[in-house]
């Protein structure tokens, strides 16, 4: 504390950004025969691009040209398609520094996680599924593995880019060949993507992007040449999804919300916990699924954790993005803006109790304090739905049966955290938590080759590792 | 004067007791020939509701025994089965038809069915678990773990070698069952229940339910503590099964679509039969001095 920084803008001249954007259709880019939106920079409100909003006309030709390339794409022998994923990867790193800077300006999230957490493990993506393309007979997932045909794929505004790679590099990978609908809020990096698919000499009709809002994505998933549908996002639009591919042959795999448990016993290393509970809550101003929004503590460590707490938050610098010093970018739009606040004045109504460090927001854009609520009941609200924002709720417990308990109770089951420095009780609530992803002694941490997915309402299906394969191919399920 | 044989009663299998129906409905089961055989209980909504309960109850205990006692148990339930032939194969030719033989054959693909999945217990989690090695200083690995309650729609012809290989694949990945049994041919399911009860398989593992699948399969899909469903038991009834798996979006289980028509029991299952009803668990933790 008492640190001041000078301002260290990242310079926003390497981006170009055009002043609209249509579709891309079969390797090109084409007008969308539907209307238009805008795309602004939640830092500031700006606008930054017009862009075309896909009509149901529109993706059924996105859909079209994914069919006619597919029967090429599939029949590439794995070795030849290894090799697009392998240029893809490789242009991925040449551009990391403007995929990064355009990600930070499109979604508001600092430049230090665009720059060293979601580029480089989007280039690590298209790696790590480039070197299976030739491998699949040895993946365990049945003895000839074959591409299901056409992804509809979906994907959410926290990690736009990120998110198209845990899509597009499994399915191409496979043999599949995709139509992807990115967020409306957040075009701009997939439609970057579009181009270094065009670079990397793509065939037309592997990678097809189609912008939109939910008409667009409905379309999308319930196309009936469809094999295939991928979503991440909310677990309401996720069961709505389930409701509308029911009764098709469509393989599913949806990646949906949740409400973990960060678990601090009192035996943890409390400096190390000190800083997972932040990057677990505030890494990605909470737009994260798998955030740790409930921070179970031991009871008899509670004071001590929540005084070096807040003494931590306090340090937390809000604001531009850009900003190489940032910790905390901008919430996503005004709408998620509205719907964080609206929770926490449900929380506060509820009872519990609201704290946040003295913080100057900027003037302009779209924020939200780092904030934590004690008192927290597990029946308030704010310990029951995800806030997708910078909020923690704060519990306690005594026994680790109790933890198990507290942290189970929620129809959610995405991740879960864990911190004690004894590994018998480690490995014992790790096969306690019903969650798909259990971090000990650390958290919010990702790789292509770990496996990521939920329980319960957080969806169905892995995406990451051998596992993510199976979800791409014919009759496998592992 | 010839002696007048004891018959028995065909009750519900639920929490390791035979109850009958709450409802007290029964209904007429005949054999192929259309002759009467017996009156079987008639499952409703509420005993759906208890054999949840129960098979929730279960599930704890279920999922934390070690893979080597659940194989255990799936080879015991085998033996018992094997012991029981005759019996068994007198339902499957009564309910089935065919001949002694054909009845036969499909007692012992029964059994032998049982051991194949009881010899899967603690080997599926090494077949499709796996090291990660992640770009960086961590212990990573995936392994699977059980869903949780599973209801199971069991084919509706093939009463013995159908329903065991729906249920043993539930069951040996550590979830626990709500099974309906077929409606037309339920007999053999009544008696294997019977053997589920003397086979050390804790009461409430498997819970099995005589009655309509179209009736009861509206419960068991909605129903919210149910983690997922097999439809097979509605094969060849594609509305049903889609109206099933629109219910079962409610709490997004995991749902086993029926197939057009009933599979070839016979045939190798392969793993997809586990591979459903499994979540795979990723864990982390860092590696240092």
């Amino acid at each position: 504390m008492g640190f001041e920084y000078a301002p260290a803008p990242e310079s926003r001249s390497i981006v170009d950004i055009k002043a609209s954007y249509g579709l891309f259709l079969d390797g090109e880019f084409v007008d969308g025969r539907g209307s238009s939106f805008k795309t602004v920079n939640p830092a500031t409100e700006e606008t930054l691009a017009e862009i075309a909003e896909a009509s149901d006309a529109d993706v059924d030709l996105a859909v079209r040209a994914a069919r006619r390339a597919f029967r090429g794409w599939s029949r590439m022998s794995g070795k030849e398609r290894a090799k697009y994923l392998f240029r893809i990867a490789r242009i991925i790193q040449e551009r990391g520094r403007e995929l990064a800077v355009l990600e930070s300006i499109d979604n508001g999230k600092p430049i230090k996680e665009s720059r060293d957490v979601d580029v480089p493990i989007v280039a690590a993506h298209f790696f790590y599924y480039a070197g299976w393309a030739d491998k699949l007979e040895h993946a365990g997932l049945g003895a000839n593995p074959q591409p299901l045909g056409v992804a509809g794929q979906v994907i959410p505004w926290n990690f736009p880019l990120l998110m198209l790679a845990w899509k597009v590099a499994p399915a191409l990978a496979c043999g599949n060949t995709v139509v992807l609908k990115p967020a409306e809020t957040t075009p701009l990096t997939a439609l970057l993507f579009a181009e270094i698919c065009q670079q990397a000499d793509l065939p037309p009709g592997v990678v097809n992007i189609v912008t939109g809002a939910g008409g667009t994505g409905q379309a999308l998933v319930s196309h009936p040449d469809v094999d295939k549908v991928a979503f991440t996002g909310s677990t309401e639009v996720g069961k709505a999804i389930a409701r509308a591919v029911a009764g098709t042959d469509k393989k599913v795999t949806l990646e949906l919300g949740g409400k973990a448990a960060n678990i601090v016993f009192d035996d943890a290393p409390m400096d190390q916990a000190i800083e997972g509970i932040v990057g677990g809550i505030f890494f990605n101003q909470g737009h994260v699924c798998c955030a740790g929004s409930r921070l179970l503590v031991q009871e008899s460590v509670a004071d001590e954790v929540l005084a070096r707490l807040k003494r931590r938050m306090s340090t937390l610098r809000v604001g531009d993005p850009l900003d190489k010093n940032t910790d905390i970018g901008a919430i996503n739009s005004r709408e998620q803006l509205e719907r964080i606040r609206e929770l926490c004045e449900i929380g506060e109504a509820e009872g519990a109790e609201r704290w946040a460090p003295a913080c100057d927001l900027p003037s302009s854009g779209f924020w939200f304090p780092p904030t934590l609520f004690t008192g927290v009941a597990q029946a308030h609200r704010i310990a029951r739905e995800e806030v997708f924002g910078p909020v923690l709720s704060v519990l306690t417990f005594r026994t680790p049966a109790e933890a198990v308990e507290k942290a189970n109770n929620t129809p959610y089951g995405l991740s879960a955290g864990v911190w004690t420095e004894k590994g018998s009780r480690i490995l014992h609530m790790a096969s306690q938590l019903r969650a798909g992803v259990v971090w000990a002694n650390t958290f919010n941490k990702f790789d292509p080759a770990s496996p990521f997915g939920g329980y319960k309402e957080s969806g169905y299906g892995r995406e990451g590792g051998r596992q993510g394969l199976a979800a791409y191919l014919k009759g496998a399920e592992a | 004067m010839a002696r007048i044989d004891v018959r028995k009663t065909y009750k519900l299998y639920i929490g390791g007791a035979f109850p009958r129906s709450e409802s007290g409905y029964s209904y007429e089961v005949t054999d192929n020939k259309g002759k009467f055989v017996a009156n079987a209980s008639l499952a409703s909504r509420k005993d759906v509701r208890d054999a949840v309960v129960a098979a929730r109850k279960a599930f704890g205990p279920w999922s934390s025994r070690t893979a080597y006692n659940r194989g255990q148990i799936l080879y015991r339930i085998a033996e018992v089965m094997e012991d029981r032939r005759p019996q068994f194969e007198e339902a499957v030719r009564q309910s089935e038809g065919g001949s002694a033989a054909l009845a036969r054959g499909q007692v012992d693909a029964a059994v032998d069915r049982l051991v194949w999945y009881a010899g899967w217990a603690d080997k599926l989690a090494q077949v499709i678990g796996n090291a990660n090695p992640v770009a960086g200083p961590f212990f990573n690995h995936t392994a699977p773990e059980p869903t949780g309650v599973v209801g199971v729609l069991a084919p509706q012809e093939s009463s013995l070698l159908g329903l065991v290989s729906v249920v043993a694949p539930v069951i040996v990945t550590g979830n626990t069952a709500v099974v309906v049994s077929s409606y037309a041919r339920p007999l053999p399911a009544v008696t294997f229940s019977e053997v589920l009860a003397t086979s050390d398989v804790p009461g409430g593992v498997v819970n099995i339910l005589t009655g309509d699948a179209a009736a009861l399969g509206p419960w068991l899909a909605a129903h919210m503590d149910v983690n997922a469903i097999d439809l097979c038991g509605v094969a060849g009834s594609p509305e049903l099964a889609t109206s099933l798996e629109v219910a079962a979006a409610d709490n997004l289980k995991r749902v086993r679509r029926a197939p057009a028509a009933e599979p070839d029991w016979a045939l190798d299952p392969g793993l997809s039969p586990m591979t459903a009803f499994v979540e795979q668990k990723t864990v982390w933790h860092p590696i240092g001095i």
